[in-house]
């Protein structure tokens, strides 16, 4: 094995660790999380209560938005774990945020399916439509611009995730389109393209009410 | 043939328990009800049913592994964690046939003897997991799942669990961590989870894909399946044809189907009509076939003796203006983000793969840096608890393998030579 002398090996490794986000305030869940949370921990025997850690994290995600120093303590509270337990579990997945994002948290898949049909377009439009950095927020806190890796919806590509929902088959042409109508209409503007091109194999199911 | 998992997709109401119900739904559970669970899982084993998540292993064997003689309750863990780049099957199994996976979690729950199942359904799939949930009840509602099940006095209960975005949760026992609420990162194996599994007790895990198979084989018998397809390597398979084809999409086929009628005859051709690069044919983990590789029967049988992998049968395809050094350095980059960290080998190569390729990429690579490559990759492969190491080396060890000149143009020219309309103007100066 030959060092490469151009390689910057002594950069810090990219797995420093980031200490948990403090906003200073006390977090608790409100009631109706708390009920939830309770519903969702009699899923799993009393030796694998553990479990329940990522659902938590997702109710705090729902109330506060992001997760935060006092949250997880909290969490841990509940589960009867210890705080560095949940800390462990944020920092490992993608879908929990660390620190406050924007209104529209949009995640543009950048994975060679998505990356053969145009999502670096897609995503230069994106920067130039929102005025964000990829992995930054705009200022007034509307736009959060994420990349992230595959999404599972190759033949809809390239795909956009905002918040929870699918917005397929954008072409980098439309995103300017995309980022004013979810301004004016929230997440209504999303659209799944499936609708609308009949020769693809299969529409969508409409999507129930939420409860998780 | 005739399409058994996707057959009525199209229509509007599929998803709905009235419309599975007037199609056979739950008589496959009916008539496993009625028999021994040893044997409903020979009668498995019989139909030569393979694991649809990857590795392709022998779900029947799968269960007849999970210990019997023991106190600890036993699980049925269902992976529904499709994050295999180019792989999109489940999702639409869950969202458009969600109680075939019911009734196959139903049928692996009495064969081998377990009152729960989990499905671990990645985070991202949040529209699925509704329909998923709404159904679920609606099927608890009726008497199929909870108590009771079906009049037969056996009781199963079905969980459904939300992972939080981690591609390495697709392993088996990283998806059981996971479960467990830790950091999705694999286990040190032997013990395997037939032994010890999910809260040290026996665990099966299975793919959505093998878990909705399963009722059909009940309902027609293990013969009916195995003549589906070749010999080994029978019954439907799902198909997902991406990348720069007419109509991506998910087809179901038999394992006879060739590669190149899949890709040309059922996905519509290479866009614009243009020449045929590469296809990478099982989920971006399995090393790329040529053109001319592709008159094969699109079997795990047959595609492993081309030398891939059918692997989750995520077919990508690349038509000519594909810089085959980009595309190994997306798909290192998607490596390098995903590895779990555990094992040092995969953890630090993948970062060094991805480093070597942006610096080919962006044109201030050197010769040595091609052989640099191949010798980072090979010290990756087989070194690793899981798979995904070698999946992670593969992109880079088989783009070098078969296009090593573009590798060396890119160094001597300081560029690419590959022209492609649909890149970015941001990528490297030079480059495109």
């Amino acid at each position: 094995m030959t060092f490469h002398p151009k390689l910057d090996y002594r950069e810090a490794h990219r797995s420093t660790r980031k200490m948990p986000y403090d906003d200073g305030r006390v977090f608790v869940y409100d009631p109706e999380n708390r009920a939830r949370f309770e519903e969702i921990a009699k899923r799993y025997p009393p030796e694998g209560r553990k479990s329940a850690i990522l659902p938590a994290l997702f109710l705090v995600q729902r109330q506060l938005g992001y997760i935060s120093l006092s949250s997880m303590q909290h969490v841990a509270s509940v589960i009867g774990c210890t705080a560095a337990d949940v800390e462990d579990v944020v920092s490992f997945y993608t879908m929990f945020y660390t620190q406050p994002v924007g209104k529209f948290v949009v995640q543009v898949c950048r994975t060679l399916p998505c990356a053969l049909r145009g999502a670096e377009r897609v995503t230069e439009e994106l920067v130039a439509a929102l005025g964000v950095e990829p992995n930054g927020t705009d200022p007034t806190g509307t736009f959060t611009l994420i990349e992230v890796e595959c999404l599972g919806a190759c033949d809809r590509a390239p795909l956009v995730m905002v918040n929870d929902g699918w917005h397929e088959c954008l072409q980098p042409e439309d995103a300017r389109q995309l980022a004013s109508d979810l301004v004016a209409r929230g997440e209504e503007a999303l659209t799944g393209c499936h609708h609308q091109r009949p020769e693809h194999p299969e529409p969508r199911t409409p999507n129930p009410e939420p409860r998780t | 043939m005739d399409l058994i998992l996707t057959k009525h997709v199209r229509e509007p109401q599929c998803y709905t328990l009235d419309f599975y119900l007037k199609h056979e739904g739950y008589e496959g559970l009916r008539k496993a009800l009625a028999m021994k669970p040893n044997d409903v899982i020979d009668l498995v084993k019989a139909s030569g049913l393979k694991g649809r998540g990857g590795a392709g292993f022998p779900a029947g064997m799968k269960w007849q592994f999970v210990l019997k003689d023991t106190p600890k309750p036993k699980y049925i863990v269902c992976n529904a964690d499709e994050s295999e780049p180019g792989t999109f099957k489940d999702h639409l199994l869950m969202e458009r046939n969600p109680h075939l996976l019911i009734e196959g979690c139903l049928i692996a729950c009495h064969a081998i003897g377990a009152k729960v199942a989990y499905i671990y359904i990645r985070g991202e799939f949040l529209h699925v997991q509704r329909v998923l949930e709404q159904q679920l009840e609606e099927a608890y509602k009726q008497g199929y799942v909870g108590k009771n099940v079906m009049g037969s006095g056996w009781d199963c209960d079905i969980f459904i669990h939300r992972g939080a975005g981690a591609y390495e949760a697709g392993e088996e026992t990283a998806l059981l961590e996971s479960l467990e609420g830790k950091r999705a990162q694999p286990r040190l194996k032997p013990p395997f989870p037939a032994s010890a599994g999910l809260y040290g007790a026996p665990t099966a895990v299975n793919n959505v894909e093998t878990l909705s198979n399963v009722p059909s084989i009940l309902l027609r018998g293990a013969e009916w399946y195995a003549a589906l397809g070749p010999e080994k390597n029978g019954g439907p398979k799902l198909y997902c044809v991406s990348g720069h084809v007419q109509k991506p999409g998910v087809y179901e086929a038999p394992m006879s189907i060739t590669l190149r009628e899949l890709i040309f005859d059922v996905a519509g051709g290479v866009r614009d009509g243009r020449p045929l690069k590469a296809v990478i044919p099982g989920g971006s983990s399995v090393p790329i076939l040529l053109p001319d590789q592709l008159d094969i029967p699109a079997s795990f049988d047959d595609v492993q003796k081309a030398g891939s992998m059918l692997g989750s049968a995520g077919i990508i395809v690349m038509d000519e203006t594909t810089c085959m050094v980009w595309a190994a350095k997306n798909l290192l980059y998607f490596y390098k983000h995903e590895s779990c960290g555990k094992c040092t080998p995969c953890r630090e190569g993948g970062d060094w793969l991805y480093k070597i390729l942006t610096r080919i990429d962006n044109g201030e690579g050197e010769m040595r840096d091609i052989d640099l490559l191949v010798s980072v990759g090979n010290n990756i492969v087989g070194k690793t608890l899981c798979a995904f190491g070698d999946a992670a080396a593969t992109p880079a060890l088989t783009t070098v393998k078969h296009f090593r000149a573009e590798f060396e143009a890119h160094v001597r020219e300081g560029r690419c030579t590959v022209p492609s309309d649909w890149r970015a103007s941001r990528t490297p100066v030079g480059a495109h």
